[in-house]
């Protein structure tokens, strides 16, 4: 089972859909498939019900966190030096992230097939996190997604149920996302120092005889 | 008692006219409860004895593994794992190192492989046993039954605490390997173990197939269709019970499975009846594996001389590993960014997903019936929650 | 009174005994807890009820699932904050005489997980604890042990006196006051009768007593 073929085979039976190969670095060769937002939905109802092989089975979904990345890379280009073109190191920054993920891994289970990595990606980490749910495809998603929304903040249009899973109702913030800050809450460290020392002792009020 | 008027409510026809009929009581079964199996709590509404709706509420026992094991070295993250689902710490292990030597790419010596799967379903059959003296003990058998199992897993936790020093966090894998080789000794006690076994099952099974009570209680209950299970993402004996033909050990190969030959039970009706009866056959396969694998067992190293334990920086990208855990597929989702923290930690877990279909084996049963249902679950709350 | 008169009674088949160390030498022996396991030392608090470590054979005969028939919670498990509330309330439906014993590591400080954002850190934030066990999980023959030390500090206890026991002193209450979930935290995060903040550093440990003010 190649991606190449199960991509080709999306772009023939949904029209308007646009798909990339996520390559990925490891040993590992599970290279994933992004879907564009607008047409999740279709993409899926045809990987369950029309495409060689069928895959029926939703093993994980997830949503990853991918806050904005400043990468500069150097790149080599040619410029006029003291009127002589020469070949000079220039540093490009570029940013990467700034949006929420949402990763589905499939399987086939007739054909023994799998996994397939489908990624859907938000438009930023603020408002617009909307991204539609898959669970009336899959049921496996119905509990995950919650997850999702309730550790990220990934809104699932279409989900039955979207309610906090894990976390109280009363409750604010997404505590899986790279910039949660923890409630200032003390912890007992037996042998402190440094900040964490100082973070204990602003807890304790001063009093003779400790430090 | 609360008054609905849920208008979702279509599967009871309420005559107008008929003032006896009452209204619907909306209990909430936990957090602290006999019967659910930890820190679990089901709002369900009642229309008498029958069950109308059954909202599960999660979370009591969420402990934000994935949130820890973000600023954790891989390494670091191996102890947490065994607090995932506490009864089998060692499968759980070995799906954390399986999905880290996917990521890294790092190969496991023979000798470690044959110490995975003695040790892997040594583990299974501990928990199937404790697992068969829950239900006994929720159908109201007041304890006794699970005094037998809890006898044999005894046994078995005497050996995990002889090879790794603790009897339920064993810590045992190591990304290329194992942590320890066995003492002097070890296989012998397993052996007499392994052979003592189906005494345990036979008494076991002679209860299934002869206890009127058990079985009036269990046949018919909770059935899933096998379209149904595949679609809600089941795994494991709850899929198997269903006629899913879907045993990991078979299909994904992994490790050296390949070279035991063992049956993979299959159910044909899918209700709490037979699942239970899979779990016992599927303890009597994990036997004949034992027997096989402790006769083979070949001498060498038990871990891959060339992978780093401490410092260790996979290569930036990601990977998806899985096993088949006594309660299901447990998987690890990796991504990692080059440095030694893993960049996303996922747990992909079994029991969470095999609870998506308790409303709709619960409807139209009785109360009753919701404890033996869940019983037959299998859930672990802290892998449910994590 | 004499412990050789008190021998030499018994032998003549005499017992004589004072009201204190018959109430007493009552209430150790009998002490019934409550079926509250949380997490992976509930396991281990179950293995100790079993045939092979048997705690009914130091008066913890049956385990009570209702709290308003039993004397001792055992709090086995991490209580995170989704959970605290009710573990609260659990405690205040006890009567009095009742005792907490907290198991393992994660309901006495946190454990392994105390960086976290749902984890407690220690029940000893909202309800008083009588015997701390340390370990993850701490072993079943532990937990016996920390049933007998709970058992000599009952049979130590004055009936009358500023050291008396609660239930007998009107003073004390019983009951503590349940958290509530906040937006992003418990309110409040600890009882300040209870608990407050302990030592940080432990060479300081000699000049008062540590983790009391």
């Amino acid at each position: 089972m190649n991606l190449e073929e199960i991509k080709s085979q999306i772009e023939a039976n949904v029209s308007g859909c646009r798909l990339e190969i996520i390559p990925n670095g490891s040993p590992s060769g599970q290279h994933s498939l992004l879907v564009d937002v607008d047409h999740g939905f279709a993409v899926a109802t045809f990987l369950r019900d029309g495409a060689t092989p069928r895959f029926d089975f939703c093993s994980n979904v997830t949503g990853i966190d991918w806050p904005v990345k400043e990468v500069s890379t150097k790149t080599k280009v040619k410029k006029l030096v003291d009127g002589v073109e020469k070949e000079v190191d220039e540093v490009v920054k570029t940013q990467t992230g700034g949006y929420l993920e949402a990763v589905y891994h499939l399987y086939s289970v007739e054909q023994r097939e799998g996994p397939v990595v489908l990624r859907m990606r938000t438009e930023d980490r603020a408002e617009r996190v909307h991204v539609p749910s898959l669970t009336p495809i899959w049921r496996s998603a119905e509990f995950q997604e919650r997850e999702a929304y309730d550790l990220f903040g990934i809104l699932f249009d279409g989900h039955p149920d979207l309610r906090r899973l894990l976390m109280w109702e009363g409750f604010e913030d997404y505590p899986m996302r790279r910039d949660y800050v923890d409630p200032d809450d003390y912890e007992y460290e037996p042998t402190a120092h440094d900040d964490v020392l100082k973070r204990a002792q602003a807890h304790r009020p001063a009093q003779e005889g400790g430090l | 008692m609360s008054i609905l008027t849920d208008a979702s409510v279509d599967t009871i026809s309420r005559d107008e006219t008929d003032h006896l009929t009452g209204d619907l009581l909306e209990i909430s079964m936990g957090p602290q409860h006999p019967s659910t199996h930890g820190v679990f709590r089901m709002n369900v509404t009642l229309d008498g004895e029958q069950v109308v709706k059954l909202k599960p509420v999660f979370g009591y026992l969420h402990r934000n593994h994935e949130k820890i094991a973000e600023t954790e070295s891989y390494l670091g993250c191996m102890p947490y794992t065994d607090r995932l689902d506490y009864i089998c710490s060692i499968t759980n292990n070995w799906a954390y190192a399986l999905a880290v030597e996917t990521l890294a790419g790092i190969k496991v010596p023979e000798r470690a492989e044959y110490l995975r799967v003695i040790t892997g379903e040594l583990t299974r059959l501990q928990n199937h046993a404790g697992l068969i003296g829950f239900l006994m003990q929720d159908m109201g058998a007041s304890g006794t039954p699970l005094m037998y199992a809890f006898r044999e897993r005894e046994k078995v936790l005497d050996l995990f605490e002889a090879l790794t020093g603790a009897r339920m966090m064993c810590n045992y894998m190591r990304f290329g390997g194992c942590r320890c080789d066995l003492p002097a000794g070890w296989l012998d006690g397993a052996k007499k173990v392994v052979e003592g076994f189906p005494r345990f099952l036979d008494e076991f099974e002679s209860l299934l197939k002869t206890n009127e009570i058990l079985m009036a209680r269990t046949q018919g209950v909770g059935i899933v269709t096998k379209a149904q299970a595949i679609n809600a993402g089941l795994s494991g004996p709850m899929a198997r019970a269903s006629g899913v033909d879907y045993d990991l050990r078979k299909v994904d190969k992994y490790g050296i499975y390949e070279r035991f030959s063992f049956r993979v039970p299959l159910g044909e009706i899918g209700d709490v009846y037979d699942r239970y009866m899979l779990r016992v056959l599927e303890m009597r396969e994990s036997i004949e594996i034992l027997k096989q694998a402790i006769r083979d067992l070949p001498e060498g190293p038990i871990m891959d001389p060339g992978t780093k334990i401490r410092g260790f920086r996979p290569k930036a990208g990601e990977a998806y590993g899985r096993i088949e855990g006594p309660k299901g597929e447990l998987g690890f989702y990796l991504i990692s960014d080059g440095s030694p923290n893993p960049y996303r930690y996922r747990v992909r877990p079994p029991t969470l997903i095999n609870l998506t279909l308790l409303e709709d084996m619960c409807l139209g049963h009785n109360v009753a019936d919701i404890v033996i249902i869940l019983g037959s679950i299998d859930i672990v709350l802290g892998e449910v929650d994590r | 009174m004499d412990e050789q008169l008190k021998s030499e009674l018994r032998r003549q088949g005499v017992v004589a005994t004072s009201l204190q160390e018959l109430y007493n030498w009552g209430r150790k022996s009998s002490v019934w807890p409550l079926n509250f396991g949380l997490a992976c030392c509930a396991i281990e608090m179950i293995a100790a009820t079993m045939a092979r470590y048997d705690l009914a054979r130091f008066g913890a005969e049956v385990f009570r699932p209702s709290p308003r028939q039993a004397d001792l919670m055992i709090v086995a498990g991490t209580v995170t904050k989704k959970m605290a509330p009710q573990v609260v309330r659990l405690y205040n439906q006890m009567p009095e005489p009742k005792y907490v014993i907290s198991m393992g590591a994660c309901a006495i400080s946190g454990g392994p997980f105390k960086q976290g954002y749902n984890v407690l850190k220690g029940i000893d934030r909202y309800i008083p604890v009588d015997v701390y066990i340390p370990g993850c999980p701490p072993r079943p023959e532990a937990l016996i042990d920390a049933f007998m030390m709970l058992q000599r500090k009952i049979d130590a206890q004055y009936l009358t006196g500023p050291g008396r026991p609660r239930h007998l002193d009107a003073e004390t209450p019983s009951e503590f006051v349940v958290p509530e979930f906040g937006a992003h935290d418990l309110v409040p995060t600890s009882n300040s009768e209870v608990w407050s903040v302990p030592l940080v550093n432990i060479s300081n440990a000699g000049k008062n007593e540590p983790g009391r003010d």
